[in-house]
Formats: structure tokens, C-alpha cells, sequence
């Protein structure tokens, strides 16, 4: 139809309501990358000689490694030079030995975003760990997990606390030579979570790491372990924000999941980093590795809603090693403004009777780019290997764009592998069909872009599903003509 | 209720309506009736506020109140309905949500209290049971995947919750059997009273014999060229639009 699109074309993102920024003296390293940064940071954290060494490791392989130019985004290169690699509120004495003792200040910061860490305020049902850019400020409801069994804490603590079960797993799925940025976080990363669930436990409530980025000119190298014990069970959601700056601020984590016989982990990603303004000036660069590693009967799903960061660079997979594994991927990938995404995941089927599903849904609005990547592999043994991908685009108006690229590998004869894709645009006609029904052009578009979406939300735990529908509604939200 | 006076309109440059003068008083229905491309569908439009159309003349009163100025949901919202001559579909927005959502923020704008998911219920089961609609309708994304005469049904289902006090049929009747056809007509019956009015845009005298028309007017080329009562519906059945035409 030839009606004119101003309606669509009007949608400009609403101001970011996570902006603010928290006044309060830090600990900062000077910019720049050297082996002497890295001591430093592995002395900061009172760090045994293997883990300092490692990173030396990683970053001597770094060092010989060239930025991956693969991805369909487009930016200016990065200066890591210009980084500062540590930064943390400034202690008083010792620092804080509980959640007590903690700033007011950072109190109030997570209470404004909405994950409140005093006792009376908590999340019931829900244990969180707080990381301000480089350190964690601190954890919740520690000991009722301690009683289960349960450890939840910061990595670094991890490492002086559990130094034998971080030595067993880390870098074991994603290991530092895996690719550019997974080689810099390993030789830089500051914090990030550990979980261990023991064998046989149910974790007894949900654990969720909350990363916000403060500081300016600082990256935030988070580093995330979750290892689930034979016939354990744990569902872990992240969630992040930082402040709207001009400068582009890099985040570049690697999260390792392994789940031994028969465990399940459910990782849900609630991802709301600075997207940067229309003209693409400012916003975090999210360049992530995320991967999985399953045994026998074991099973790991992915759920992401991706809303944020200027530029997102992300493919949570599974290594499907041991039969009868599962694995699956359901994510929602908004790109508006001038945002881009290069999203997606890996399914390697090694074992047998491996199954793997992949629901993506990527909407672009704006002059967004949103791109779904992904891979599904099956080696020689995985006898009767399933997967099913759905991959489906909407579209908001006509400045924006979405790509598919999908991959299969199939070494495998009875490997089943079936692909679905679709995409759609919102038209005018539908959105005049809602407003003459008494619907606001804004309401219109949510509702559309939450039905498109609804397969994903009905994967994320209860408390968050909800919490994830608004946050796609505010980043749609603008100024409708 | 509604009065459109000496109404001119273009889309892309290319005058489509030429100066349209009608009064419809509440309590009255109007078919309009005229040969495709006259400019019924843009009458339509033009009355519910799509985009695209260029107002170069005239004025729209709806209860005294000018709606030219008024956005598209401002419109819906003060009483105007249209039924689309080719209703949208909307994949993976469920039915019932739409509807509700629809009839909240009209029961909203007119400061009665909105309805919760149960009560609504019950008045949607209610108001299809009368029409003589499945309630498997409900379960389904709007509109996608129905039928012609589905969707046209399901325009006058929205047409009986929402209670427009203006409401504009276009071409609802095309295409449909004789039992979707009464669904039509009844729906426009039952929600015909002394305070609202229908316009139905129709090519068929057969659609009349069900909703008995108080006007009939013929718009020709972006004019109506003639008015009269029901008995110039049957005219143009039996002499098509020719003579009119010649006269004109
Ligand atoms: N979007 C459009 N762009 C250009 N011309 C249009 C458009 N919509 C309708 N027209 C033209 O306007 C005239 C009236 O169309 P319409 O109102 O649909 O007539 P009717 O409903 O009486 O059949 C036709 O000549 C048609 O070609
Ligand atoms: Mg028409």
C-alpha cells in the first residue's frame, strides 16, 4: 500500500533509564594493557601463582591474535590502550565483610535498578551477586544456599576459597586460545560468578549476577563458572546495565557451563547495556563467549532477551558430549537506534541421541542490524542427532535490516537437522488496524513485538518473563507521530 | 450525528474525493452504493483518519466535534468504527488480548471501568453465542489464517463489544454466504439504536433486504450524484448504474 510511513519512521528509542551514574571514589587502574596490569590485577586479588600464570599465558596468545573481522557489524577498531582494565569503589580498611558494611551509596545504586540488596528488600526467591565493574560488591542470602550445599560467589573469592574446583574447570569449555576476546578476558578478567551445585541437589532458589558498569573508560572482563554436579539442578540469570556515556565502553565476558551426568542448567540473560544514541555515539560493545558443555543425559538451555549495547557479539552454545544430551537456545535480539547485533549459537552434537532446539527471534527497529549466526554441527558418532531451528526476523519501519546466517555440518547420515525462517515487517495497515480499534500506535507495536516474542518469555523464570516484556516495550518506546 | 460537509480529499496528488456532503442522524442507517473506484473505501478511510490522504476541502463533524484534526485512536475511541473492507491480519497477537485491549481504552476514554480478564470473558462468550460465533475465534492470532468470511465476522464481533456510535461497513457483505451474511446483518440489527447510526457501504441490493436502509446514496467519481429511499436500491439492481451515470 502507498500510505505514507511516518508512523514507523517516528519511533525514536526513549532515553535509557539506567544512565545515571554513581558518584563514588574508586580504585582505577591508568588505561593501557601490559603484563604488568595483569599482575597487578592477579595481586589485587590475592591470587596463587597457577591462575597468574595462566593469564600470562592468555596474554602472550592474545598478543599474537588479530581482531575477528567476521562478524556483520561495523565499528572503529579498538585501542586497548586506552582501556583501564581495574576498577572498584575504594575500600575502607579490610572492605566490607558484609553486605552491612557496604556503601550506601552502592546500596542505593542496585535498589535504583531495581535489585535491592538489603534483607528486608530482597527478591524472595532469588539470591543475587552484585559486580560494580570490576569487583563484587557483594552476595545474597549466602548461608541459606551454604546449608544446600550451594556455593555462590564471586570468582576471585572462588579462587582463594575453592582454588581446586576452579583450577579442575576453568578454561576447560572455552578455552583461552578459543578466540580473540575469549584470550584477552582470560589474561584481564577481573569478576564475574561462581556456582557449584553438588551432586544430587536441587538448587533452592534462583541465582542471579547482577553487572553494572560505572566507571568511565573501563572495561568490564567478567568471568562466569557454573558447575553442576551429576544430577543437580540450577537456573542462573544475569542481568546488566551501565550509564550513557559518548565514549564506547567494552565488555567482554566468557561464561563456562558444565553440567556432568544427568544435571540441568538453565542460564537466562536479561541483557540492557547502554545502546548508545541515534547517531550511534556512545553505547557498550558486548563481545561475549558463552558456552556449554553437557554429559551423558545432561541438558543446558540458553534464554537471552538482548536489548542493550551498541554493538552485541554473542553465540551461547552447547557442546552436546555425552548422549542423550540437550541442548537449546531461545533468544530475543532487539537492535533500535543505530544498534547492532551479530547473535546467535553453536549446537555440537558429539554424542549419541543428542537433540538440540534453537528458537531466535531478532527485531530491528530504527536503523538497527540484527543478524542471527549460527552453527549446527554433528560429528561422526552422533547417531540420530536432532535439531530444530526456528529463526525469525520482524521488522519496524525501513531503515533497518535483518540477516540470517546459518551453517550446518552434518558428518552424521542420520543426523535430522531441520531449519525454519521467516521474516515479516510491521505494516502500516496493521498498526491503522489497532489504532482504529481504539489502540495507541505504541501499544500496537508492543503488542505485535510481544506476540512475535512470546515463545522466548514463556522460557524465562516466572519473576523475570515479566520484567523482560517491559524492558522491550521501554526500548521500543518513543515519540510516535 | 455525523455531518460531512463539501469534503475534498487526494492521495498522491490525484483528487479522489470531489466535494462529498452527507448527514447522517442518529438512529439512521446509510447505505452508500456506487461503482468500484468511486471513492468509497477513501470515504472510509478518510473518516477513520488513515495516513496518506491529503484533506484539501471541506469538514467532518461527529457530535458537533470536527475529527479531521483527531488521530486514528482518537477517533475509535469517540465512537467511530470502521469494518474493513479487507480486515488486517495480525500473527502471534492473540484475539482475546486484542479485543480486550481494544475495549478497555474505549471503556477508559468514556470514564467507565475497565474490564478484568473474567468479565470480559463472559461478555465476549456472550455477545458470540447471540452472533452465533465460535469461540475457537478467541484462541486464534487476530485474523490470520481466516478465512474471507471469517474476518468479516470477526469485524462485526468487534463492531457488537466495542459499540460504536458510528459505525461504517465497508463492503462487509462481499463474498459471503448466505448465513455469514446474516451474521452481518444481525450484528448491525442488535446493535442499532436512537443513539448511534451505521453507514454500510455495500455493492448488493441482497445485503439490504436484512438491513433496511432509512437513505441510499450513489457516489459516482468522488460526488454522491444521488440520495434517495430503499427503493433506489432496488433501481440500481435491476439498471445498474448507467442511467445515473448519463444523467450526471
Ligand atoms: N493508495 C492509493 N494510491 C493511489 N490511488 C488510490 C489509492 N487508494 C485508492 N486509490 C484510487 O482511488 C480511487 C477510489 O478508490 P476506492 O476508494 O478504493 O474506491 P471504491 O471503494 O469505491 O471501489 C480509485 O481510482 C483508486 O484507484
Ligand atoms: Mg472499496
Amino acid at each position: 500500500m502507498s500510505a505514507s510511513t511516518d508512523t514507523i519512521d517516528n519511533f525514536v528509542a526513549s532515553d535509557y533509564k539506567y544512565g545515571f551514574t554513581t558518584d563514588i571514589e574508586s580504585e582505577s587502574l591508568e588505561p593501557g594493557l601490559n603484563e604488568d596490569v595483569i599482575r597487578f590485577i592477579s595481586a589485587k586479588k590475592h591470587e596463587p601463582e597457577w591462575l597468574l600464570e595462566w593469564r600470562l599465558k592468555a596474554f602472550r596468545h592474545f598478543e599474537k591474535m588479530e581482531n575477528p573481522s567476521w562478524p556483520h557489524v561495523k565499528y572503529p577498531p579498538v585501542n586497548f590502550q586506552e582501556i583501564s582494565y581495574y576498577s572498584a569503589p575504594k575500600k575502607k580498611g579490610d572492605g566490607p565483610k558484609s553486605l552491612d558494611e557496604v556503601d550506601p551509596k552502592l546500596l542505593e545504586t542496585y535498589e535504583k535498578l531495581g535489585v535491592p540488596l538489603h534483607e528486608r528488600a530482597r527478591l524472595a526467591g532469588v539470591a543475587v551477586d552484585a559486580v560494580f565493574d570490576s569487583e563484587s560488591i557483594g552476595t545474597t542470602f549466602k548461608e541459606d544456599l551454604a546449608k544446600a550445599g550451594v556455593i555462590f560467589c564471586p570468582i576471585s573469592e572462588a579462587v582463594r576459597e575453592h582454588p581446586e574446583l576452579v583450577r579442575k574447570y576453568i578454561g576447560t569449555v572455552v578455552p583461552y586460545t578459543d578466540n580473540y576476546y575469549s584470550a584477552l578476558n582470560s589474561a584481564v578478567f577481573s569478576d564475574g560468578s561462581f556456582v557449584y551445585i553438588p551432586k544430587g541437589t536441587r538448587c533452592p532458589m534462583e541465582l542471579s549476577t547482577y553487572f553494572r558498569i560505572n566507571a568511565a573508560n573501563t572495561g568490564q572482563f567478567e568471568r562466569t563458572l557454573i558447575v553442576a554436579e551429576e544430577s543437580s539442578h540450577v537456573s542462573y540469570l544475569e542481568g546488566c546495565t551501565a550509564p550513557m556515556r559518548d565514549e564506547n565502553q567494552l565488555h567482554a565476558a566468557v561464561v563456562e557451563l558444565v553440567a556432568l551426568d544427568n544435571a540441568e542448567i538453565k542460564y537466562s540473560t536479561v541483557q540492557n547495556w547502554y545502546p548508545g544514541d541515534e547517531e550511534g555515539r556512545g553505547g557498550i560493545y558486548n563481545f561475549v563467549t558463552k558456552r556449554g558443555m553437557c554429559k551423558t543425559n545432561a541438558k543446558i538451555s540458553w534464554t537471552q532477551v538482548e536489548t542493550g549495547s551498541a554493538i552485541t557479539w554473542k553465540y551461547p552454545s552447547v557442546i552436546l558430549k555425552g548422549d542423550n544430551s540437550v541442548g537449546e537456545f531461545y533468544s530475543i535480539a532487539l537492535t533500535n537506534k543505530a544498534q547492532q547485533a551479530d547473535t546467535g549459537t553453536k549446537m555440537i552434537h558429539i554424542g549419541k541421541n543428542t537433540r538440540s532446539t534453537i528458537i531466535s527471534k531478532g527485531i530491528s527497529a530504527g536503523r538497527g542490524q540484527n543478524s542471527y549466526r549460527g552453527l549446527v554441527q554433528v560429528g561422526k558418532k552422533a547417531v540420530n542427532a536432532r535439531n530444530f531451528s526456528q529463526c525469525d526476523s520482524l521488522l519496524i519501519g525501513n531503515k533497518c535490516g535483518a540477516h540470517t546466517f546459518p551453517y550446518i555440518e552434518a558428518k552424521n547420515p542420520t543426523a535430522s537437522i531441520e531449519h525454519e525462517a521467516t521474516t515479516s515487517k510491521i505494516g502500516e495497515d496493521q498498526i491503522f488496524y489497532c489504532n482504529q480499534r481504539g489502540l495507541e500506535t505504541q501499544d500496537a507495536v508492543n503488542m505485535i513485538v510481544n506476540g512475535f516474542c512470546k515463545e522466548v518469555f514463556r522460557e524465562l523464570p516466572m519473576e523475570f518473563a515479566v520484567e523482560a516484556q517491559k524492558l522491550l516495550d521501554v526500548s521500543l518506546e518513543g515519540s510516535v507521530g | 450525528m455525523l455531518e460531512i460537509k463539501n469534503l475534498k480529499a487526494c492521495i498522491e496528488e490525484k483528487q479522489i474525493l470531489k466535494g462529498i456532503n452527507l448527514t447522517v442522524n442518529a438512529g439512521e442507517v446509510h447505505a452508500i452504493m456506487g461503482p468500484n473506484g468511486s471513492g468509497k473505501s477513501t470515504l472510509a478511510s478518510v473518516l477513520a483518519g488513515r495516513e496518506g490522504y491529503e484533506i484539501t476541502d471541506g469538514e467532518v463533524l461527529l457530535q458537533k466535534n470536527d475529527i479531521l484534526e483527531m488521530a486514528p485512536e482518537e477517533r475509535a475511541r469517540e465512537g467511530v468504527f470502521l469494518a474493513f473492507q479487507y480486515p488486517v491480519e495480525i500473527p502471534g497477537v492473540n484475539s482475546t488480548y486484542f479485543l480486550k485491549s481494544a475495549v478497555n481504552q474505549i471503556r477508559k476514554h468514556r470514564g467507565e471501568e475497565e474490564l478484568d480478564a473474567m468479565k470480559f470473558l463472559k461478555l465476549v462468550k456472550s455477545k458470540m453465542k447471540e452472533l452465533g460465533l465460535a469461540e475457537e475465534f478467541l484462541k486464534r492470532p487476530v485474523n490470520a489464517g481466516f478465512s474471507g468470511g471469517e474476518k468479516k465476522r470477526n469485524e462485526i464481533l468487534q463492531m457488537t463489544m466495542l459499540e460504536p456510535s458510528l459505525a461504517v461497513l465497508d463492503e462487509t457483505d462481499s463474498g459471503l454466504d448466505i448465513d455469514a451474511l446474516r451474521i452481518v446483518a444481525d450484528g448491525v440489527n442488535r446493535l442499532k439504536n436512537q443513539n448511534n447510526a451505521q453507514i454500510v457501504i455495500t455493492h448488493y441490493q441482497r445485503l439490504l433486504d436484512y438491513i433496511v436502509p432509512d437513505f441510499v446514496h450513489v457516489l459516482y467519481n468522488g460526488r454522491i450524484i444521488k440520495s434517495g429511499d430503499k427503493t433506489l436500491a432496488h433501481d440500481l439492481e435491476e439498471k445498474g448504474y448507467d442511467w445515473l451515470i448519463k444523467d450526471s
